[in-house]
């Protein structure tokens, strides 16, 4: 065991506020299975809440911590250590953090209520939004050296995705209604990591009828297995990409 | 055991060094002084890889330090402010630094035992003073028994005390054949010290001599007195 994270996860425990996110998780879980009485009605609410809240809380948290890790890190490059070491060894710190505290907020009730294959996929893809938006904050965080500048970064990041996006994709879908674009909206969705989860779990769900021609498009795609293969790949990509540039900036970086 | 050759990095606009080229032995204590800005800070920490030069290279024993990071298991380092992470006890400090480092051999405690008292180590470093500060940069020095000790500004904010038991580990590493560099700026305490001066201004490096060459150069006892005359020299 890498004794770096070790440190860093006793650091985030000792917070308490990722304790509180967990808490609070598994309030919003409980809360909503037991008021509704249709679990699959409850897993769509239940979604709702988590691509709302698990992005906010992480990307925040994590670019807020990056900040405040500044003289750790620059304790730790003046030691015999790899630079690549620190900077990998927060990212887990902080996945790790998020992901055990979704698996106890968030997938605990998911598996009591739930049915398994739902609430498998739910807790993956509540696990990968969380890595996606720490792998976000590390690359908002490197890119300025003002915490304000980086922390107000992070909000609006979290603003398009969780709010934005979907406005832009709606006005989009109306503008050009006449047009055949069911085909690129497949292709738009692939640029946010937060419908790209919202749309795995609707047809894993199987309402993807309600959602209509386009739908019927999107089950074609995601439905099979290489659909979800790619899904899952560019969520791959989306914590990859934005955490490999973030290391090679650090690399680099003069402290 | 540090040869420096071509070294030049630029902030922005600013040209922090400029073509620098130094060798640093065995046994040597080095003083690297000049005024405000001109360069010493980057220079130490384009050394320790914390500061990624733009040209040049610098060799460690040999090897060029690019992409290597060991060779900092030979180097011990007190900045010029030290920065902690400041939820984290004195004493937590410590062990997670010897927790990391992996140190094989024995600890040199002397200045921990010296300076950090058992009571002080519960404090966080966010209720420290500077000079406390500076205490706990100065055990973490010295404490791995390095080849190689870099001190940025090692006296300033200690009291006469530690300053002093400061100045006499110094000398006792010195005297085991250790590479010793400080930069200061209070020169008169480095009189009992130092072995070379290393002037720097404006990312250059005006001269590297042996201090008795110096004295001889301006006939002055004093390190403070023969570096003025050379600075009126070369003014007028």
């Amino acid at each position: 065991m890498n004794r770096i994270i070790g440190f860093i996860i006793i650091d985030i425990m000792k917070n308490k506020i990722v304790l509180t996110y967990t808490i609070l998780l598994a309030a919003f879980a409980w809360s909503t299975f037991s008021l509704e009485d249709n679990p699959t009605k409850g897993t769509l609410t239940l979604l709702n809440i988590i691509l709302l809240i698990v992005p906010l809380v992480t990307i925040l948290f994590s670019t807020i911590y990056i900040y405040n890790s500044a003289e750790f890190i620059e304790l730790l490059t003046s030691q015999p250590i790899e630079r690549k070491k620190i900077w990998v060894s927060l990212f887990s710190g902080l996945a790790f953090s998020f992901v055990i505290s979704f698996l106890f907020g968030a997938g605990i009730p998911l598996f009591v209520y739930a049915n398994i294959p739902i609430a498998l996929m739910m807790t993956v893809i509540g696990c990968i939004i969380s890595l996606v938006f720490i792998a976000i904050a590390f690359l908002s965080s490197i890119l300025s050296r003002d915490k304000a500048k980086g922390i107000g970064m992070s909000i609006l990041l979290w603003l398009y995705f969780a709010l934005l996006f979907d406005g832009l994709v709606l006005f989009l879908f109306f503008q050009f209604s006449e047009y055949p674009i069911e085909k690129i909206m497949v292709g738009i969705t692939a640029s946010s990591p937060i419908d790209l989860a919202r749309i795995l779990i609707l047809l894993h769900v199987d309402v993807s009828a309600m959602m209509g021609y386009t739908g019927a498009i999107f089950k074609d795609f995601f439905g099979n297995t290489l659909g979800l293969t790619i899904a899952f790949a560019l969520l791959m990509l989306w914590i990859l990409i934005p955490f490999l540039i973030s290391l090679k900036i650090f690399k680099q970086k003069d402290l | 055991m540090i040869e420096i050759n071509n070294l030049s990095k630029k902030f922005g606009k600013l040209q922090a060094l400029n073509r620098v080229n130094l060798t640093c032995k065995k046994g040597e204590c080095i003083a690297l002084i000049g005024p405000n800005g001109c360069g010493k800070t980057t220079l130490i920490k384009s050394i320790l890889g914390m500061v990624i030069p733009d040209e040049g290279e610098i060799l460690f024993k040999g090897k060029s330090i690019i992409n290597d990071f060991n060779y900092r298991s030979e180097i011990g380092y007190m900045p010029q402010i030290g920065r902690y992470p400041e939820n984290m006890s004195i004493g937590q400090v410590v062990e997670m630094i010897k927790n990391i480092r992996q140190h094989k051999t024995e600890f040199d405690e002397v200045l921990l035992n010296h300076f950090l008292l058992p009571q002080m180590r519960e404090k966080r470093m966010a209720t420290l003073s500077g000079g406390t500060r500076q205490k706990v940069s100065a055990v973490l020095a010295f404490l791995f028994n390095p080849d190689v000790l870099i001190l940025d500004e090692p006296t300033a904010g200690l009291d006469p005390l530690a300053s002093e038991l400061l100045k006499e580990k110094i000398i006792e590493e010195k005297e085991k054949g250790k590479l010793v560099l400080i930069t200061s700026h209070q020169l008169s305490e480095l009189d009992e010290l130092i072995t070379q001066i290393i002037f720097m201004q404006d990312g250059n490096v005006l001269f590297h001599k042996p201090i008795e060459v110096l004295r001889a150069e301006t006939g002055e006892e004093k390190i403070s007195k023969a570096i003025a005359n050379i600075l009126k020299s070369q003014a007028a």
